[in-house]
């Protein structure tokens, strides 16, 4: 066996994996939202929120929006990676883009249970 | 080594293969969604809170440059689904030869385009 020197973080796995599981569970959720509306030509206001009023839908939906922040996280670091090399501006525009997340984190839980 | 190699840069002769077009839309597509995240988040608030939220949501979309965004976010998201499922398929080692790259970049192509097609006809 080769002994290895293994450097960096450990997390490419891990956000690899990642990135693939939170894209099934929203392509699960695109379907299911594309079906209810394609099912209900007569969508309106009412049987909109009565969708949503559902209290495993508000989870479900959450669940949603959580992978998609985990997912947009991990596209834009590998965007910003590719592109954005001075370390500084880097740092910068991560703490943004996490701030930016956890404040839409509070925003979707705001707007599915304070509707 | 010979620094002074001679260099292929004809622009005009070289260009991004089929597969390549598709693995950057899917990049700009997904770079597009995450900086319109606010104005989604935004308009499922407005769809959800009150009727009144909602029927002012409805009319702003009626407006014919809101309409033209609409389709933008609209071509967006089904190139990201659709190139994603074929990454997503490739991982499981579909499609691995040349010829397969090509006709699922084909593919994701058509089948985006033509249901952001069907959108816009809705859409007017």
């Amino acid at each position: 066996m080769v002994d290895r020197i293994v450097t960096g973080a450990h997390y490419g796995l891990r956000d690899w994996l990642a990135q693939r599981l939170t894209a099934v569970l929203m392509v699960i959720y695109t379907l299911f939202i594309a079906g209810y509306v394609l099912l209900h030509p007569d969508m309106g206001y009412d049987r909109w929120t009565g969708l949503f009023s559902n209290q495993v839908m508000r989870s479900f939906t959450l669940l949603f929006l959580l992978a998609l922040y985990y997912h947009a996280w991990i596209g834009v670091r590998d965007i910003v990676m590719d592109y954005i090399k001075p370390a500084g501006i880097r740092l910068a525009i991560y703490v943004l883009v996490i701030l930016a997340l956890l404040l839409y984190t509070i925003w979707s839980v705001q707007i599915l249970w304070g509707m | 080594m010979n620094t002074k190699r001679p260099k292929h840069l004809a622009l005009h002769q070289i260009k991004l293969p089929l597969p390549g077009i598709v693995s950057i839309l899917h990049r700009f597509s997904g770079a597009l969604l995450f900086l319109c995240l606010p104005l989604l988040l935004w308009m499922l608030q407005a769809s959800l809170r009150s009727v009144l939220t909602y029927a002012q949501l409805l009319e702003i979309l009626q407006n014919p440059f809101s309409k033209l965004v609409l389709l933008g976010l609209f071509w967006a998201f089904l190139h990201h689904l659709c190139a994603g499922i074929r990454y997503l398929l490739i991982d499981l080692r579909y499609f691995s030869t040349l010829a397969g790259a090509r006709l699922t970049s084909k593919w994701v192509l058509f089948v985006s385009l033509g249901l952001t097609m069907v959108m816009g006809l809705k859409l007017w």
